[in-house]
């Protein structure tokens, strides 16, 4: 029954939508108010009905009803609660539905939070994003319906891969789509501002939280994957250039230029026609990405391939919603209002040459992601592209970036001069070549170096950034303090988040250039050195789980004679599965971690025992959980307030837009 | 109102990428490119991956019917197929051969170690040369090798239940029937 009202509403939810694309458009059509104001009902109705949908799915995965199939494929009884729960968007029929549950709750957010929007501009939107939906709807109902039954039931369902039970796992999707998803209030938007002829600050004001949530969701969501990657996958790695993880970097990068764009059109209004296409092309990317991860298996660009009918289906989305929006944008840009203009040494030009390498990073990830499809089409050139190719480009073009984003905040709205910049420039560049000069020598790395030159650029140009904006040094301490307090929280995000790309910086530089690590067979009570540690096994010992049998090595870490501890690795089999995993022992510390993984092995010739040392290897999720942070504090701005609207005013609008249609 | 015509490049470029995709579509995995198919498998010179065992070579193959496998210790999805490959070893007694792709020695041996090792021999193919003459464009990659030593089938992705009970089994079964 349960799976029945699942289904059920999620039809309900789909001719909402139908009639969400329509009425609104008819509506702004006509200028007729009643077909116009139908969409914030029916937004709010497809939410709830999505809700149900998804509720209904989750407590058939919660109860292991094992007549609907995908429930069979994808559940066992005797999983931990958690991971029924995870299971839900743990495979392509649930995770659609994860991804349509998000979207209404965009959508539904439009009427909930934007009755301040200009009427015309909310119920364009909205009816984008009904299409939109309809499109994900008509999917999940014709080629990916989760709630199929099955004729005869099994007694239990098909077990799970050991490795994919992770809590980092389980919540890495939900935050992706909540990033991947927020992208299409840009997008509907975009669109609706191209339909309507007109963009103006309210706009910007209004879609810069949504861009701001969008971003940092997604930024905690890729950091989740690579953390998982990191002590799951990796044997130290935690980035592999994977199609799936570029695919959620894409939308990243383009949201990031997208961020910023929109800051630009807020404040200036200016670089309109750009920040427009950059929020079609971001969700374009995000929609990309989620083919790519969500055509069924999460191999390469094949993925498409294991469903035709599916992959069909979704193309021909891409193809309509992307393409819609870019005819659109070609028509139609260039009747927009052009935007205010600037100087070549201002805020708006730096924020440009941001934008112009973020989208360079962009492209040269798409193009190594798709390359074996575009070699495929053209026959056999024998060129593959790997992690060294994404390495080089895609680490000159950030390093470039970051030159950039060190000095980008010290310049000025509209015209600046460079007298004001050379100063803090020039303390810029020679902290820089020190930091250089002392790696060359004593680090022996060039790159390294480099690296963490780049860190301080911009940890200490955002400093200077900060600095100016509350006037320290040129007025006394105590009025700066109180320009402190008062500083709005765009600010403090921006401070935040790009301190928080320096601590990356330092993470991924450390990590690239001195990481250690070492293979050796140990046996009980032998030792083992490495990164100044002492480490000892100290026991091997059998042990039998609830579906697997393990040897688990104790471990005792002492440093110049001083013990700090003991950490333990596991090595598993599962013989329903004859899989075998490793639980890595992970020491973390601030500023390195020690990662231990026992091997094959026995008592008489001793265990294979693999021993990284990984230098602030941590600083790389803290690094982008500041920026995540930024994000959301970010959000408290009051500028991005939409001015109170009281009831008055919607007559005036209603007279207004009946005044126009006459 | 004046069009640009600049304005229309993003479009294009959606266009070809959209042109890009459906030929990615109509490509079949399951089919291997005809050039290679019922051809021998092309010559190759690997490196070792384990310290304690040669690498494989184009002998190794010879003489029964295998399975060849492209993996790397970079790849999600080989971590996803590996149980199916354990199982396919050391249950149905299936003769495995892996070639460690664009990979390092000491990273590949790891990634077995980790999750252990299904294949008889294995071989390091550092530079992905044995990949591209194989035309492989992505890991992992399997391919059907029969007792002469010739492709005969290849599967992209994972090695799913559903593949290797629908194509792999029945066509194993024949191969090993011919002399």
């Amino acid at each position: 029954m349960t799976a029945e009202i699942g289904n059920f509403t999620l039809i309900l939810a789909f001719l909402l939508a139908i009639v969400q694309s329509l009425a609104p458009m008819i509506g702004a059509k006509q200028s007729n108010m009643r077909l116009m104001l139908l969409a914030d009902y029916t937004a709010i109705g497809q939410l709830i009905f999505v809700g149900i949908s998804f509720f209904a799915l989750t407590v058939t995965f919660i109860y292991s009803d094992f007549s609907v199939e995908l429930v069979v494929l994808n559940s066992h009884s005797l999983k931990p609660l958690l991971y029924k729960i995870s299971g839900v968007w743990g495979n392509h029929e649930g995770s659609i539905l994860l991804w349509v549950l998000i979207l209404c709750l965009y959508g539904a957010a439009v009427p909930m939070f934007g009755q301040a929007l200009p009427v015309r501009l909310k119920a364009l939107s909205l009816g984008v994003q009904g299409m939109i939906a309809t499109g994900f709807l008509g999917f999940i109902l014709f080629t990916s319906n989760p709630f199929a039954r099955l004729a005869i039931p099994p007694a239990d369902g098909s077990g799970l891969n050991p490795l994919l039970q992770d809590p980092g796992l389980a919540f890495h999707p939900p935050f992706l789509y909540l990033g991947y998803v927020g992208f299409s209030m840009a997008f509907s938007f975009s669109v609706a501002a191209l339909i309507d002829g007109k963009i103006d600050a309210l706009w910007a004001r209004w879609l810069r939280p949504w861009v701001l949530s969008a971003w940092a969701f997604l930024t905690i969501g890729i950091s989740l994957g690579s953390l998982w990657a990191y002590y799951e996958l990796g044997w130290g790695g935690w980035w592999f250039w994977d199609p799936v993880e570029n695919a959620s970097l894409l939308p990243w990068l383009a949201g990031t230029a997208l961020l910023h764009c929109t800051l630009v059109v807020e404040r200036r209004h200016a670089l309109v026609n750009w920040t427009i296409l950059l929020g079609i092309l971001t969700f374009s990317l995000s929609l990309i990405g989620t083919f790519l991860v969500r055509s069924g298996v999460l191999t390469s660009v094949h993925a498409f391939a294991t469903d035709p009918e599916r992959g069909i289906y979704i193309l021909l989305m891409l193809l309509l919603a992307s393409g819609g929006a870019l005819t659109l944008y070609a028509l139609r840009s260039s009747s927009l209002r052009i935007g205010n203009g600037f100087d070549l040494l201002s805020k708006e030009a730096g924020l440009t040459v941001n934008n112009i390498l973020l989208v360079c990073a962009t492209a040269v990830v798409f193009l190594g992601t798709f390359y074996p499809l575009l070699i495929d089409l053209l026959g056999d050139d024998k060129i593959t592209v790997g992690p060294p190719y994404f390495n080089l480009y895609f680490g000159v073009i950030f390093g470039i970036l970051i030159i950039f984003m060190g000095v980008g905040p010290l310049l000025k709205w509209r015209v600046d001069n460079w007298k004001n910049l050379s100063r803090p420039i020039s303390f810029l560049i020679g902290g820089s070549l020190l930091i250089i000069l002392g790696f060359l020598l004593f680090g022996k790395s060039a790159l390294g170096g480099i690296g963490l030159a780049l860190a301080f650029w911009l940890f200490a140009g955002t400093l200077f950034g900060f600095g100016r904006k509350i006037r320290l040094g040129s007025q006394s301490l105590s009025d700066s303090w109180r320009l402190v307090k008062r500083m709005p929280a765009g600010t403090y995000g921006f401070l935040l988040a790009h301190i928080g790309v320096a601590i990356t910086v330092v993470g991924v530089t450390t990590m690239g250039v001195w990481s250690q690590e070492t293979i050796l067979m140990m046996r009980a009570n032998q030792q083992a050195t490495l990164g100044g540690y002492s480490i000892e096994l100290t026991d091997v010992r059998e042990k039998n789980g609830a579906n697997y049998s393990a040897e688990t090595a104790l471990f005792s870490l002492s440093k110049q004679g001083k013990i700090l501890g003991t950490v333990s690795s596991e090595r598993r089999y599962y013989p329903v599965r004859g899989m075998q995993t490793t639980e890595a022992g992970i020491y973390v510390r601030p500023t390195h971690n020690l990662y231990l993984a026992i091997g094959e092995g026995d008592k008489s010739k001793g265990w294979a025992v693999r021993i990284y040392f990984h230098p602030f290897v941590s600083w790389i999720w803290i690094g982008s959980l500041f920026m995540a942070f930024g994000g959301f504090i970010a959000l408290a701005d009051r500028r991005l307030r939409l001015p109170k609207l009281e009831t008055k005013s919607i007559f005036e609008t209603t007279i207004k837009i009946a005044g126009s249609a006459k | 109102m004046k069009i640009r015509p600049i304005t229309f490049l993003p479009v294009i470029i959606l266009l070809g990428i959209g042109i890009a995709f459906a030929f990615g579509l109509r490509n079949d995995p399951s089919k291997i490119e005809s050039t290679l198919i019922n051809k021998p498998m092309p010559d190759f010179v690997l490196e070792r991956v384990l310290d304690d065992q040669p690498a494989l070579t184009p002998a190794d193959l010879l003489g029964q019917v295998s399975l060849v496998n492209v993996f790397g210790s970079w790849c999600a999805a080989c971590v996803q197929e590996h149980p199916m490959l354990m199982r396919l070893a050391n249950h149905e007694g299936v003769a495995i051969y892996g070639i460690d792709s664009r990979d390092t020695a000491e990273a590949g041996a790891a990634w077995l170690e980790k999750y252990g090792n299904p294949y008889r021999k294995v071989g390091l193919d550092a530079q992905s040369r044995l990949a591209i003459d194989l035309g492989v464009t992505g890991a992992p990659e399997t391919f059907l090798i029969d007792k002469q030593g010739r492709i005969r089938f290849k599967v992209i992705g994972p090695i799913t239940e559903q593949i290797w009970k629908q194509q792999l089994k029945p066509m194993m079964d024949l191969l090993e029937a011919e002399s």
